[in-house]
């Protein structure tokens, strides 16, 4: 069959199997009409960031919320209308602490909590993220412009179950009496997986 | 599965692409969609999704841009499921269609047993063949205790068209510096680990 050295220089191009599938499915009568677009255009609509980023600005302006958060998460997001799907059982919200960075990879695929903190962006999925952050999660941090200070403690979480996470980051303290809406402009998708921390914004 | 996806902790990557180009494939929401038709329509499960991309070959695995291995995931399941067919695809294309390695045997749960919170485990020796959601980078250490997980459905049947047993994940915290000694940035590495890979430290 195929040996590994030729591989490359003998497949088609991935634009031209993508389409031979999709027109596979379609002389079996599998692919209804219209279903890519608007199972794209439902993804690119609804599994957004700024899900995630409203839950973090009302868990950061709610007490009551951010305590039922922390303990349940996938129940407390959908408090705000954001469902999961049946196969990220649980949401678990990691807090940051002035002391404390958390930092979510998978390292054995790209599993994400995406309809609360959108699609996992290309380096998220990339094999370089996956291989280091959990053997040089201080020296990757530092490159991706997030340089801690020694004394943090910094907790990885690989998702290699059906568990789904989210960070929780430290409000910013030039934010404190801001509303919810405005918060919720600030929080970012590094920021929801661990890559960068807000804590400077707004000053 | 000791495959390449089982990156935690390999050396010899460089710089993280912190800041890719904008790119615009049209195929790759074309693959998407035609992967998420396939789980809508209960031709296959997520296990068995993440396992057929972890059954490409080496090679075409590392080299694959994300979206190949969900196209590739896609088309060997479907083919491999007797929707379509590995002939009809190459048919319809210049060049090869290459597809998934075949699948092997799945297992069972092992024998219950409950861990608490706090508690000192030890992640079994073991080495499994099939779809296994334990990155080699834990086999045989030990971490504590700091969560635990509503049951699940076991990954390494449900990879494998098997009666599928729910069990609990523990997270597990482990020091870097004991997954890796003298070879590590110091942390805190949390693992969802399923119940049957885990043994008590006696």
């Amino acid at each position: 069959m195929t040996d590994s050295h030729t591989m490359a220089d003998q497949s088609a191009s991935a634009m031209q199997r993508a389409k031979a599938l999709e027109a596979a499915l379609t002389a079996h009568g599998l692919l209804p009409d219209g279903f890519v677009d608007e199972f794209n255009t439902h993804a690119e609509e609804q599994w957004v960031t700024r899900n995630g980023a409203q839950v973090v600005a009302r868990a950061w302006t709610d007490d009551a919320f951010r305590e039922r958060l922390l303990k349940d998460g996938k129940s407390a997001v959908a408090e705000l209308g954001f469902g999961m799907p049946e196969h990220h059982r649980h949401l678990v919200v990691l807090e940051n602490t002035p002391d404390i960075h958390n930092l979510i990879v998978c390292t054995l695929c790209s599993c994400t909590a995406y309809t609360i903190i959108g699609a996992a962006p290309d380096w998220y999925k990339d094999l370089e993220y996956r291989a280091r952050v959990v053997r040089e999660s201080r020296t990757a941090l530092k490159e991706m412009g997030l340089d801690l200070p020694a004394s943090t403690e910094i907790r990885v979480w690989d998702t290699t179950a059906d568990t789904r996470y989210m960070v929780l980051p430290v409000q910013p303290a030039a934010t404190l009496d801001w509303p919810a809406e405005k918060l919720a402009d600030i929080v970012t998708q590094e920021a929801l997986i661990g890559t960068a921390r807000l804590d400077t914004v707004g000053g | 599965m000791d495959g390449m996806h089982d990156l935690g902790g390999k050396q010899g990557f460089g710089k993280i692409n912190y800041h890719p180009a904008p790119h615009a494939e049209t195929w790759e929401p074309l693959a998407r969609a035609l992967s998420a038709l396939a789980v809508k329509n209960h031709i296959y499960n997520m296990d068995e999704y993440r396992h057929a991309i972890e059954r490409m070959a080496p090679v075409h695995y590392l080299s694959a841009p994300y979206y190949e291995r969900v196209l590739t995931a896609a088309a060997t399941l479907y083919v491999e499921k007797g929707i379509v067919t590995a002939k009809e695809l190459a048919d319809r294309v210049e060049g090869t269609f290459p597809l998934s390695k075949p699948i092997g045997p799945g297992r069972q749960n092992a024998p219950a047993q409950t861990f608490v919170i706090g508690e000192t485990v030890r992640v079994k020796n073991e080495f499994v063949s099939g779809h296994v959601r334990m990155p080699g980078y834990i086999r045989g250490k030990q971490g504590v205790v700091v969560g635990k997980s509503p049951p699940y459905p076991f990954p390494d049947a449900a990879a494998h068209n098997m009666q599928v047993t729910e069990e609990p994940t523990y997270d597990v915290r482990f020091r870097s510096t004991e997954l890796w000694p003298d070879s590590a940035d110091e942390a805190f590495i949390h693992v969802g680990v399923f119940q049957s890979y885990l043994e008590k430290i006696t």
